[in-house]
């Protein structure tokens, strides 16, 4: 390891641990907040890991999400402890994905994404419709687990996700979809199996999204399918991560706290017109910024680089 | 030079498009150490062979092996590993990276498969080879056209192929373009390489080429030395029609 990753590693840890403070504060507005950046951190992150390098966009997160929101809900209705259903999350959230991944990784642009899009749309009508025939309307996840504890627990997911995405970053694996996103033809005439390469980083982005669906359900106490499975997740954490820029591995984060904070704005401000204001960030982030604030920054040095070398 | 082992052979190597024959019935051998001329009229179907040689397409009917062993079941990816490595009729290069990087990229999932310090390592020789190592760091966009074939052919060199597949490496140079390129894959040839060349440009032919093989409409309709098939009246007609045969 070099230098330089030594630096990025200790100021990551750095700024976690201050993160990690944030409940002593004891504002419970600030909790919350802190929740939401640090679930949508943990979501637009492993999005990107798998959509950043290789340009497929998942609109897919709410089914994962939903999955894992469900297992754990699931799971404590039937007595299991909850530590336990975490892990059975992402395992399920893991083969969702090669189920998708085998299904839908061959066909490339556009129709991935509304496969992924239409995924998400099914699997919450088969969870309303089992719920239809069971006679529920949705479940209660009762537990003893506060605010601050679930805050920690996507604290930890997040050191998980950045600690995978820098040893993929540095593996054959990561060097691989790099090349599939640039050229998916050379990719396979330079010997790259390009389906597996796509799907282990797929199933990757699945576990990990519906873990963190499972460590979320506590705190809705009361889940229904439309809650869970919400399309909204999906196009937020794109949203978030193309505002953050997805060639860098802190890119996402850089979106998501201040689309948090804005939309925060915007829901108290403006609670019925959310969708249209959503619509609207959308197309200003693909106008005007079209490779993310991380794009923004590596213009900005390049253009400094310049100056100074005619200076 | 046609004494070696075998290295790649055709049989019967056919591919359909619907009612349309593409490929029909390819028997060819390519035997170590040799520089294979696969040469005909626009249409008649080489870049189509070289798709079914290196996966890109399977055959409809027909094996393809290499040494002995059939690989036109097999995938690209697959084919690559065991070791037939090809460039593109339209170079292919992987744009948002470096020129060290592209070439990297066949070191390290080529068919002989190198990491880290050694990969980088090898690719820079392989851009040596091709007398681009002073350019490792610059982005492939800045190149001129030649020097982005000469960076897919260090890509795929730096995989170390066992068979070179070439498709029309040579075509659209300027005149002192070509020359530097017909030396560059003389010099690949000397080094004792198998390479199939997919050509258009005659002088490339006759002096890089021990054998070639003539095809029109999809079919095998020569093969010998190129002094040999350039002088055959069916070739000729081949390339030029009936009436001045």
């Amino acid at each position: 390891m070099t230098k330089r990753d030594w630096q990025s590693i200790t100021l990551s840890a750095v700024l976690l641990a201050v993160a990690a403070c944030l409940p002593l504060t004891g504002d419970a507005y600030m909790l919350s907040i802190g929740i939401t950046i640090a679930m949508y951190a943990v979501l637009a992150t492993s999005w990107a890991l798998f959509s950043g390098p290789t340009h497929y966009i998942s609109m897919a997160t709410a089914a994962f999400f939903g999955l894992g929101t469900y297992t754990t809900a699931i799971g404590i209705e039937n007595g299991l402890n909850y530590w336990v259903t975490l892990p059975i999350a992402a395992v399920l959230g893991a083969v969702l994905a090669v189920l998708v991944g085998l299904a839908t990784l061959r066909l490339s642009g556009v129709y991935f994404v509304i496969f992924t899009l239409g995924l998400a749309e099914l699997v919450r009508q088969v969870v309303t419709w089992g719920q239809n025939v069971s006679g529920q309307k949705g479940l209660y996840v009762l537990t003893d687990i506060t605010e601050v504890h679930i805050y920690w627990q996507l604290l930890v997911l997040a050191a998980i996700v950045y600690l995978t995405g820098w040893a993929i970053g540095r593996s054959r694996l990561g060097f691989a979809l790099r090349i599939i996103g640039d050229d998916e033809e050379v990719a396979r005439h330079s010997g790259i199996n390009t389906s597996r390469a796509k799907i282990l980083l797929f199933m990757v982005s699945g576990a990990t999204a519906a873990v963190v669906g499972s460590v979320l359900a506590p705190r809705y106490i009361y889940i229904e399918p439309a809650l869970a499975f919400t399309p909204m997740l999906s196009f937020l954490v794109v949203i978030m991560a193309l505002l953050g820029g997805t060639g860098r591995l802190w890119g996402p984060l850089v979106g998501v706290i201040p689309f948090t904070l804005l939309w925060e704005a915007i829901s108290a401000s403006f609670p019925n017109q959310t969708t249209l204001l959503l619509g609207l960030s959308f197309l200003v982030i693909v106008y005007l910024l079209p490779r993310g604030f991380v794009g923004l920054i590596e213009s900005g040095k390049r253009k400094l680089r310049e100056r100074e070398a005619f200076a | 030079m046609t004494t070696g082992a075998t290295v790649l052979s055709l049989r019967g190597a056919t591919k359909r498009f619907g009612g349309l024959v593409a490929v029909n019935d390819m028997d060819f051998d390519v035997t170590e150490h040799e520089v294979l001329g696969l040469i005909g009229p626009n249409g008649s179907g080489k870049s189509t062979t070289l798709n079914l040689i290196s996966g890109a397409l399977r055959p409809t009917e027909g094996t393809i092996s290499l040494r002995g062993t059939p690989i036109s079941h097999l995938s690209a990816a697959d084919i690559a590993r065991r070791g037939i490595a090809r460039t593109f009729q339209l170079v292919r290069l992987l744009p948002s990276m470096t020129v060290l990087e592209n070439v990297r990229a066949g070191a390290v999932f080529g068919h002989r498969r190198r990491w880290g310090a050694e990969a980088d390592a090898h690719a820079l020789r392989m851009l040596a080879l091709v007398g681009l190592d002073r350019r490792a760091n610059a982005h492939v966009g800045e190149l001129t056209y030649i020097d982005t074939k000469r960076v897919e052919l260090a890509r795929v060199l730096a995989s170390e192929p066992k068979v070179l597949l070439l498709d029309e490496w040579l075509a659209g140079l300027n005149p002192t373009e070509l020359e530097e390129g017909i030396a560059l894959i003389k010099r690949l040839r000397d080094e004792g390489r198998t390479i199939i060349l997919v050509e258009h440009v005659m002088d490339a032919i006759r002096s890089l080429c021990d054998r070639c093989v003539v095809m029109s409409t999809g079919t095998k309709i020569a093969e010998g030395t190129p002094e040999q098939v350039l002088s055959d009246p069916e070739v000729i007609r081949a390339y030029l029609g009936d009436d001045d045969a």
